[in-house]
């Protein structure tokens, strides 16, 4: 006993520190846990990757708000530019007779652009991110509407595809929203531990003032987190209409508060400077597991609402506590 | 003085950490006499005077009130014993009426619900005293700012304060505004409130001070009458001997370069019609008092702020306006003055922190030289001797000494020419400062030119090797190393010039 103390204690600290410094996944698997105890549904194959198809969506819009809730902003529009985008492009190609493959690229530069415009609103036009966004919101919701008389608009096979399972070998299939998932992740990864935008989005995020007065770009890195958001909701929003085969006027209608409740979860602080693509994925992840846990144990729809509240409360807090705990 | 004390301190110390701020001080204030308090910048004024005010708590000493101990633990209770202090930056709620603002936190109400009647009246009855002649339903932020801080006055009045603590109340007034403002100390006087009044213009000692109490790195020099001639007062006020502490060496050897030539910057009524150079390998000192412009000039010549007129020449030509990133790529490097709001990133790491400036000229395809900006701030924390856990340390973490030489380590990255240094030593220990001396040398010795605004005179005397005075955002005076005194620089810093036409 005594012989093993020291080793013992070295090993609780250390997974002390693991659990504090990984609080959002250290829940992820503790949930998992719960529900793979609860019921005999929820650790099968089938539906673990049904779990990562329906994170898909939220994750992708999650991965595009993390660039901005680093730099110190908020993007309440995604949920709106995800239906343009997939509208734009099915629109694009049912109506103005674009292949498919060009109508989906036109879909993702509808994100890029609408982007665009709330970067330069908050940037240059000095207009704060939430009133900004919040506008563009109802703009980007009115376009769609406008755009498809607030019908469904079928999709051309390109953009299905995003939606389909691709097989692997041996009878084995794998969705290709989950794909899209990861590749958006690392690519947000990327961006924002090893370029010089990403880095500065850190900056801008931490001390707006202090990284202007270091020389950095602080207006061009605003733009740019706007506008890889848009990107990145117009991705989403394919991937969702992709799942569907159609473009829906209505499609992810409040989804913004749960892409912003996923990076929050994950660790990232909405005063800025702060967040990982990693962090993001797992919040999205708890997002999803709850939705699909709930529904396996038959629980309504609205007390899911009520569950899920709760939890964004509770990571935050607990968040908090941690922080407050490290600073002395 | 036949009256009691309405106000003791007795053996009072204040220490933030390892700096002394205060030191034994013993003071007496006296019904219906105003005290001014005096001192360079960081020699303990505010600290005293929020110790009164139930900001700070003394580590030694006491507080007697009418001789009374008094518990003074929190901004409330000192209030409720009579104390009432009207800060630098005012506490108006801009949107709020008058009236509301007069009596902010004492509204009258029933029942929580708010009586209009009696508030007007309450706040008619405070403005009428101090002769303030504004419609109390107007709201506070449509005033003036010495309106506003006669508002601040009218609510100590209410608050029946005994003692009124002013600080650098004219610093924000016109020439009238300053009389308007002694008229009512002159009234409140004669009623019998004790004042503390700080002010850094030597003129208004004499003009509304009955003693002045001279305060030197944290130690009480001495109180004397209000008549004392002026410069005896600067005198007391700077008179330390300058140790060295400032080791300034010139060493460079290259040819005189200009490296930096300002014309005729105007901006606003900071900075009017200013010019000066920098030449390779020495260090300008920019003295003067608070508030005389020297802060706007720097950010100027960095392009953090825009400028009305002139212009900003470097070696290969002129800088565009407003233009920091420009600015730093041509080799400008700006030391701010408040580091944590404004030089540093504090929750990013120190690596970080170094190497903002270098970030995008290192990178390769928008890619960043992890490895290669590792390296550069290993390389620098250790030449600067940043004394931190290792480099992936929040800069948050470190001490006011190793931040500062963070802000240092990331012009010496991007090996700025010249160096514009804002108040660089504010706030760090004496072994820090003097490596941050050490590093002014080499930068220096290296070519460099450095241009260095500081409130801390044998600091400027020390380590410049010229001495430009700025005064009322213009400047008034160039001294060599030689010739500058503290005498001589204080009495061309406080010299006032027509204050009236601002």
């Amino acid at each position: 006993m005594t012989t093993a103390t020291p080793a013992g204690r070295r090993l609780a600290a250390q997974t002390g520190r693991f659990v504090s410094a990984n609080g959002a996944l250290v829940g992820l698997v503790v949930l998992c846990l719960a529900l793979f105890i609860a019921t005999p549904h929820f650790f099968t194959a089938e539906n673990l990757v049904n779990v990562g198809v329906q994170a898909s969506t939220i994750a992708v819009l999650a991965f595009g708000q993390t660039f901005v809730i680093v730099a110190a902003g908020i993007d309440l529009s995604v949920g709106s530019v995800a239906a343009l985008a997939s509208m734009a492009a099915a629109w694009m190609y049912a109506d103005a007779g674009l292949p498919g493959l060009l109508a989906l690229l036109a879909g993702l530069l509808t994100g890029l652009v609408v982007g665009l415009v709330s970067g330069f609103a908050t940037s240059y036009g000095k207009l704060p991110a939430f009133i900004a966004t919040l506008a563009m919101l109802s703009v980007a919701r009115g376009l769609t509407l406008v755009i498809s008389d607030g019908r469904p608009i079928s999709t051309p096979d390109a953009i299905s595809f995003l939606g389909s399972d691709i097989p692997i070998a041996g009878g084995v299939t794998l969705p290709v929203p989950i794909l899209v998932l990861i590749v958006a992740g690392l690519v947000c990864s990327f961006v924002l531990n090893r370029t010089v935008i990403g880095r500065s989005m850190y900056a801008v995020g931490g001390n707006i003032e202090s990284a202007r007065l270091a020389g950095l770009p602080v207006k061009r890195v605003l733009v740019t987190v706007f506008a890889l958001s848009g990107l990145y909701a117009g991705l989403a929003g394919l991937v969702l209409a992709g799942r569907l085969s159609s473009a829906q006027p209505q499609a992810a209608s409040g989804y913004e508060l749960d892409a912003i409740a996923a990076v929050v979860i994950g660790g990232a602080s909405l005063s800025g400077g702060v967040g990982k693509a990693s962090g993001t994925l797992v919040g999205a992840l708890i997002l999803a597991v709850i939705r699909n846990g709930l529904n396996i144990l038959n629980v309504s729809s609205f007390w899911q609402q009520v569950v899920i509240g709760l939890v964004i409360a509770a990571a935050v807090g607990i968040d908090v506590l941690r922080r407050k705990d490290t600073r002395h | 003085m036949n009256l009691a004390p309405v106000l003791r301190l007795e053996g009072v110390s204040k220490s933030f950490g390892p700096v002394n701020v205060l030191r034994q001080v013993t003071l007496d204030v006296h019904p219906g006499e105003v005290l001014v308090l005096l001192g360079e910048n960081g020699a303990g004024k505010s600290t005293l005077i929020k110790m009164i005010a139930g900001i700070h708590h003394p580590d030694a000493g006491r507080i007697l009130l009418n001789g009374e101990p008094a518990d003074l633990s929190s901004v409330h209770m000192a209030e409720s014993a009579g104390i009432a202090t009207i800060h630098q930056e005012l506490n108006i709620v801009g949107s709020l009426s008058v009236a509301e603002n007069v009596l902010l936190g004492r509204l009258p109400n029933r029942c929580g619900v708010l009586d209009r009647k009696r508030m007007r009246r309450a706040a008619c009855e405070a403005v009428a005293r101090i002769g303030l002649d504004v419609d109390v339903d107007t709201p506070a932020d449509s005033l003036g700012v010495a309106q506003q801080q006669l508002v601040e006055i009218a609510r100590a009045l209410t608050l029946d304060a005994r003692i009124l603590i002013l600080d650098e109340p004219t610093a924000a007034l016109t020439g009238s505004e300053i009389d308007d403002l002694f008229t009512i100390m002159d009234e409140l006087r004669r009623r019998g409130t004790a004042m503390i009044f700080i002010s850094h213009h030597l003129e208004e000692v004499a003009r509304i001070g009955d003693r002045v109490a001279v305060l030197r790195d944290g130690d009480l020099i001495d109180i004397v009458p209000a008549s004392t001639p002026e410069d005896e007062l600067v005198r007391l006020m700077v008179g330390r001997a300058i140790e060295d502490h400032y080791p300034r060496r010139r060493e460079y050897e290259g040819a005189p370069d200009l490296l930096l030539e300002v014309n005729g910057l105007c901006r606003g009524a900071r900075v009017r019609g200013v010019s000066l150079e920098v030449r390779a390998g020495e260090v300008v000192g920019v003295a003067g008092l608070v508030g005389a412009g020297r802060t706007e000039l720097l950010r100027c010549i960095a392009g953090a702020d825009r400028y009305d007129a002139g212009t900003v020449t470097l070696r290969d030509g002129p800088v565009g306006k407003g233009n920091v990133g420009q600015a730093v790529m041509r080799g400008i490097g700006l030391v701010p003055e408040d580091r944590k709001n404004q030089g540093l990133v504090l929750g990013a790491s120190v690596v970080e922190n170094v190497g903002y400036a270098t970030l995008r000229s290192t990178s390769r395809a928008g890619l960043v030289d992890r490895k290669g900006q590792r390296a550069r701030a290993s390389e620098v924390t250790k030449r600067l001797s940043v004394r931190m856990r290792d480099i992936d340390q929040p800069v948050r973490d470190l001490s006011g000494g190793n931040q500062q030489k963070c802000v240092f380590g990331r012009w010496a990255l991007a090996g700025s020419r010249v160096l514009l240094l804002d108040e660089p030593t504010r706030g760090v220990d004496v072994g820090a400062r003097v490596e941050i001396y050490e590093f002014i040398n080499e930068i220096t010795r290296a070519g460099g030119g450095v241009l260095m605004v500081s409130s801390d005179l044998p600091e400027v005397l020390g380590m410049s090797d010229r001495v430009l005075v700025m005064n009322n955002g213009r400047i008034v005076g160039e001294l060599a190393a030689e010739e500058a005194t503290q005498d001589s620089v204080m009495s061309l810093a406080v010299r006032d010039l027509d204050v009236s036409t601002l």
